[in-house]
């Protein structure tokens, strides 16, 4: 469904400044495949999904979502393929527009848009379906604009409009990291639920060791632009967090732990895990 | 305030009412702040009086203008989105430009209407007398250009239009051409803001190289005052209050012209309520003014 081929991107090229940010990276993804995406602050985690996005051209290598070569397309006409959720919940919806005005636009995401209509009966019947299935009570909300909800429904609702449209690929920037424990519990249970019930071939970056492993059916770690670990099926089910934290150290001969991963509550659990062994 | 004087604000205020529009459209739906209008509304009233002035029918150039007026719109979004020139700059380059433009349009720097037939006197089948005439067809204008707009903005490309504005990382990944839609929300802005100036043009008898000038203050005064007034709630209640606002504006013109003030005091006057407009709530009047965003960016903040 997607591949990478030896995608490198230098920031700053031939400057005091230049940063490598993925380095001749492959990847392939079979299609459903659920990949949570880890590595330490820098690694180019959310370099290679904005490389997919097309946020900026490409130093090197080709880039296929399902068989078709994107390379060269401009971000906005990549959109139609791919739904994203950001970390920041500000960023995923516009906020003076109501939650029907944009669930219409990511109705119509990489389409095009005309003078019909944005809003009709069928559509706004499939909004208050789908957003019922979220029990946040959304359904009865649709006038409201999105600048009135907190940032667990603004990053629910995101996860709905980069679902709304099937998209062929799914992208989560830690999409879960700026919300309160509970919440964000609440919305990776939803983001499991719908990727499992779509079939949505997606990429999920986390901090969260213990989640890259519990969710999704692989599990792959960055380092300096590059993968460094791949695992998958029963080896991936082998694994334990201490397993991930050293197999990073003999990997990359440092610590993945970092104050993020320490002030994260189940990482916490992972420290304690880490001290006994 | 007499009846005339009534008249004649709620006329100015109509006809101006439409360039409020055009103003609302770049500076609050698209949240660029764009100084092309002070000559898009010259360019319109231009191109409306050279053609009147040649013996043309009034409705020429009033169905030229917006076109005239969002071409010059295109210039100043192809030079922001494409060229990356940031937006106040790309303003004022188009509307420098259009200071010669328009002087080749109309030949001359003012170019009187005296004695040609305007559409006000092509309006007799309206069979009322020539003074109430332009209240009538500004009354017509203005609700069919809200109507117009209020359709757009809940079409399909008028939802990406204000998504545009609103969060421009979010309707990038939505599929959307910022880029395009930023040159389509200038053109439509500038396109509505030459229309007001066609009419302006002969609504006032003459059109004249200054006539620009500072217009996009009191077209943004025009927004401000409408906002505190009537509101922001729902798409359409901008709309309204826009055209409200722009009545309101005309009148206190008006009534500041009876204090005594000259014509020419009047850019001071309205730069002074903008001023005020913007800086009231910081010291705690209403918090609505604060509504330098986009509609319910108001009710977002009250609430938070």
């Amino acid at each position: 469904m997607l591949q990478l081929r030896k995608i490198t991107k230098i920031f700053n090229k031939d400057s005091v400044n230049e940063k490598i940010a993925l380095r001749e990276l492959e990847l392939t993804l079979k299609s459903g495949d659920f990949v949570t995406v880890i590595g330490s602050n820098g690694a180019g985690k959310s370099t290679m999904l904005n490389a997919i996005a097309g946020t900026w051209p490409l130093d090197q290598g080709r880039i296929f979502v399902g068989g078709e070569d994107i390379t060269n397309l401009p971000d906005y006409k990549r959109a139609g393929l791919i739904g994203r959720v950001f970390q920041d919940p500000m960023v995923g919806t516009a906020a003076s527009m109501t939650i029907e005005e944009n669930l219409s636009i990511a109705a119509k995401r990489g389409l095009n848009r005309g003078f019909k209509r944005g809003i009709n009966k069928n559509l706004k019947a499939r909004m208050m379906e789908e957003l019922s299935h979220f029990g946040l009570g959304l359904e009865n909300r649709l006038n409201t604009p999105v600048g009135l909800l907190s940032g667990g429904q603004r990053q629910a609702l995101t996860l709905l409009m980069a679902t709304f449209k099937q998209p062929r690929l799914l992208m989560l920037d830690e999409h879960t990291a700026a919300l309160d424990p509970k919440t964000g519990e609440k919305v990776l249970e939803l983001t499991d639920a719908l990727v499992k019930s779509m079939g949505l071939t997606t990429l999920m970056i986390t901090h969260n060791i213990v989640d890259s492993l519990r969710i999704g059916n692989r599990t792959i770690m960055m380092h300096e632009g590059q993968i460094v670990l791949d695992v998958k099926g029963e080896e991936r089910e082998r694994l334990t967090p201490q397993d991930i934290l050293r197999l990073f150290e003999t990997n990359s001969g440092r610590y993945l732990a970092n104050d993020r991963m320490l002030l994260v509550k189940p990482a916490a659990s992972v420290n304690r895990l880490v001290k006994k062994s | 305030m007499s009846l005339k004087i009534l008249i004649g604000a709620v006329e100015l205020g109509l006809i101006f009412g439409v360039m409020a529009l055009g103003v609302f459209i770049t500076f609050r739906v698209l949240d660029f702040p764009d100084l092309t209008v002070d000559g898009s509304i010259t360019l319109g009233a231009a191109t409306a009086a050279i053609l009147i002035s040649k013996g043309y029918s009034p409705w020429l150039g009033f169905a030229l203008a917006p076109f005239v007026g969002a071409l010059a719109g295109v210039v100043t979004g192809i030079l922001h989105a494409r060229f990356q020139i940031a937006p106040l700059l790309a303003g004022i380059l188009t509307m420098t430009g259009l200071y010669s433009v328009n002087l080749r349009i109309m030949g001359r720097a003012n170019l009187p209407l005296l004695g040609t037939d305007t559409l006000a006197d092509s309006m007799s089948f309206l069979g009322v007398p020539l003074q109430y005439r332009w209240v009538i067809f500004g009354s017509l204008l203005i609700v069919i250009v809200v109507y117009l707009l209020y359709w757009l903005f809940q079409t399909e490309l008028g939802l990406a239009l204000r998504a545009t504005g609103d969060n421009e990382t979010m309707i990038k990944s939505q599929g959307v051409n910022v880029a395009g839609m930023k040159v389509f929300g200038l053109a439509l802005g500038n396109g509505l803001v030459a229309l007001s100036g066609a009419v302006v043009a002969q609504l006032q008898g003459f059109a004249d190289m200054g006539m620009g000038i500072g217009m996009i203050i009191s077209g943004l005064a025009a927004v401000i005052i409408g906002e505190m007034l009537v509101g922001t709630s729902t798409i359409l209640r901008a709309l309204v209050a826009v055209v409200c606002g722009s009545l309101a504006y005309r009148i206190i013109i008006s009534l500041v012209l009876r204090m005594g003030l000259q014509t020419t005091d009047l850019k001071l006057v309205t730069a002074i309520l903008v001023v005020v407009a913007l800086t009231l709530p910081k010291f705690g009047f209403k918090k609505r003014l604060l509504n330098l965003g986009r509609w319910s960016n108001a009710a977002v903040k009250e609430n938070n």
